[in-house]
């Protein structure tokens, strides 16, 4: 499918984020929330990974703090070869021009006070040398590929549309010619018409520079048109890892299932045919999760043994990877790494 | 739907004009409707294309200035509602029309209790006394199938869930047995989990309760699974109106089918790319002299930009604000 789609650029180990509570008078750490609790992944270079799941899983923190944007808790992090998880802010900064983010909402993450052309150049006056003509040209040429009009760049970002201020968060990720980029929600501020111009505009880019994307979403139905393996979070876990055609034709872990299911269908007949698996209750707390695993509390095909021992995540066919009981008598390929599964997988993608 | 019934709401030429200081801003251009007992009406369209504003507009929500209701006649109950007193006004809405707001976060009032606020309509409009109307909350909770009802009513807004908050606005919409129930994107704020509980609720309340429901998304699925009719807007204005069958096996405006087109399904095929509607929503500046989705049609024709199409009926309940004919392909005769 992708040429360069065989090794993983990004390699995630157990990565764990939590957040401390302080309480009472004295402050004292009463507990921690455990946003990203254990989360292991590879992305493929030139892949598009899409992570999805309900708002408080987690998501977010975990496209930041593989970004590193965070002190992470425990874990291992490597992009391009180099180890991250560790490294300390000051020497992350020049690695800062391979790895780059898109952020949710493009009303917030601009500077209001600064012109599109300082907004885009920031990045290139901080991590490359040259004259200020050149920037400008380099800029001009990242408003191109964007779709934006050069002659816009004097403006400040309360003078474009939603969609164009997306535009202008994409333009400056890419300023740095970046390997990998986690869009964040890119697409969640807009209206569904802007949508897919985001959508196509991510896509011909990746192409034309061979990006690697971490996607995501909440979004099932546009995470299924642009990634080409989809991530399941609930709760600071991954429950589901797949390639998109089989996590959406035939979901196995329960939460899946019902995530899947609860997508409302642009078809009326079609919507009222489809039988909804209606999850109860709300997501637990992610300061006090339930014990065995998580999704215990509202699981439909609970067990017993949910309720005391905590799935593993592994693989149970050739590539996909959950974390769910029902899957214990599936034939155990324990021992291989993740990476090394999904590198056969995209292989096997690559021959046919 | 129960066809032939009076309608319990009929909008009729709502125009509604905001003075701003860059000049006038149509944001309702001449829209009717009617809304039928027991039906659920779904509005679709894009952020600024009017829908909430209609809405509010025929409750008497927005303040004044800078909005200006201009036109038009709501009749509701054998009233005109913009033609009455304010007493009036307030005696319906919470009463016999309800309410619910898009963002259950904001919409309660954080320092009150839910059972204070629910019983709140109850006492106003209803004359309850402080038991009964206590009693009734607590069953409203139950029907929206909060647990613990009784012990929740002491709780605070914060202390419940959005999906649980977005329940107990339904609760408080439901207070006062509306005849009419306008949901202004109710599940928008929710994830996809809890907006599938809280359709299930709507479908079930409908169904049990007999109110009329009004709609308001811009998420064409969820329209799909619960409508009966679907009104789209674009720029102020009501492009199409059908039933909901209709609507998605064969629209007729050239908006709607973009729309359609530009959605990625969770099932069936899966585009190699998406279809986007090039360009930018219009900025409702002046009176329209031309119609509102000129620039981005791809069928567009110069009457187009001399006049604002009318509402062209095409039979079964079906219309469509465009000089185009889909089904000759060719250019509408007025």
């Amino acid at each position: 499918m992708l040429d360069e789609g065989n090794k993983p650029l990004v390699s995630v180990k157990d990565l764990k984020m939590h957040f401390p509570i302080f309480a009472g008078l004295l402050r004292r750490r009463v507990g921690e929330v455990k946003a990203v609790d254990g989360v292991s992944f590879d992305v493929m270079e030139g892949e598009t990974l899409g992570l999805v799941g309900e708002s408080g899983c987690g998501k977010s923190t975990c496209g930041r703090a593989v970004l590193r944007l965070y002190d992470i808790t425990s874990g291992s992090i490597e992009i391009d070869n180099r180890e991250i998880g560790a490294t300390p802010q000051t020497e992350l900064r020049g690695m800062r021009p391979t790895m780059q983010m898109v952020f949710q909402d493009p009303q917030a993450s601009l500077n209001p006070r600064m012109t599109v052309e300082d907004i885009i150049k920031e990045p290139l006056d901080e991590h490359t040398t040259g004259t200020d003509a050149e920037k400008r040209e380099k800029v001009g040429e990242l408003m191109d590929a964007v779709g934006l009009n050069r002659k816009f760049a004097k403006r400040y970002p309360h003078a474009f549309s939603g969609g164009q201020r997306q535009r202008i968060g994409i333009a400056r990720a890419l300023a740095l010619n970046p390997k990998f980029i986690v869009c964040d929600e890119p697409i969640a501020a807009l209206d569904v018409s802007i949508q897919a111009q985001v959508v196509n505009l991510l896509e011909d880019l990746q192409e034309q520079f061979g990006l690697t994307y971490l996607f995501i979403s909440h979004d099932l139905s546009m995470v299924r048109h642009i990634a080409t393996r989809v991530a399941v979070m609930y709760l600071g876990k991954i429950v589901e890892l797949a390639p998109r055609e089989a996590l959406y034709a035939e979901p196995l872990h329960p939460y899946t299932k019902a995530l899947l299911s609860a997508v409302p269908e642009p078809d009326p007949s079609l919507a009222r045919a489809t039988e909804r698996i209606i999850l109860q209750g709300d997501v637990p707390s992610p300061s006090n999760p339930p014990e065995g695993c998580n999704f215990c509390t509202r699981c439909p095909s609970v067990m017993d043994i949910c309720k005391r021992v905590e799935p593993d995540y592994r693989e149970v066919h050739p590539g996909r990877f959950t974390a769910c009981h029902l899957y214990n008598d599936t034939n155990d390929t324990a021992g291989q790494t993740a990476g090394h599964e999904a590198q056969e997988l995209t292989n096997k993608e690559n021959l046919e | 739907m129960p066809d032939g019934a009076l309608p319990v709401l009929d909008v009729r030429d709502l125009k509604t004009v905001f003075q701003t200081r860059g000049g006038e801003v149509h944001a309702v251009n001449d829209v009717s409707f009617s809304l039928k007992p027991g039906e659920l009406l779904g509005v679709v369209g894009e952020s600024g294309s009017g829908k909430s504003v209609t809405m509010m507009s025929l409750l008497g929500l927005l303040p004044s200035p800078p909005a200006d209701v201009r036109n038009g006649t709501v009749t509701f109950d054998g009233m005109d509602l913009l033609n009455v007193t304010p007493e009036q006004l307030r005696s319906v809405r919470g009463g016999k029309i309800g309410f619910v707001f898009q963002d259950p976060m904001t919409s309660l009032n954080p320092v009150y209790q839910v059972g204070f606020q629910i019983m709140e309509p109850l006492r106003k409009h209803m004359g309850m006394n402080k038991r009964e109307a206590a009693k009734r909350a607590q069953e409203l909770l139950e029907l929206v199938g909060i647990p613990d009802a009784k012990r929740r009513l002491d709780d605070y807004p914060h202390q419940f869930s959005g999906g649980m908050r977005q329940r107990v606005m339904i609760a408080i919409a439901l207070a006062c047995d509306p005849q009419v129930l306008i949901a202004d994107e109710p599940t928008t704020a929710l994830d996809v989990t809890i907006q599938a509980q809280i359709l299930e609720l709507m479908k079930e309340l409908r169904d049990k309760l007999g109110m009329a429901v009004i709609w308001i998304t811009h998420d064409l699925g969820v329209i799909a699974g619960i409508a009966d009719r679907v009104m789209v807007m674009y720029g102020g204005q009501v492009v199409e109106h059908a039933p909901v069958q209709e609507l998605f096996g064969n629209p007729q405006h050239p908006y709607t089918r973009a729309l359609l087109k530009t959605i990625p399904s969770i099932a069936g095929e899966r585009a190699a790319r998406l279809t986007v509607i090039e360009g930018q929503p219009p900025i409702m500046a002046g009176a329209p002299t031309s119609c509102p989705f000129r620039d981005r049609c791809d069928v567009a024709m110069d009457r187009c930009a001399v006049q604002n199409p009318p509402r062209y009926d095409l039979g079964d309940g079906h219309d469509a604000a465009c000089f185009y004919d889909a089904r000759t392909g060719g250019p509408r005769d007025a």
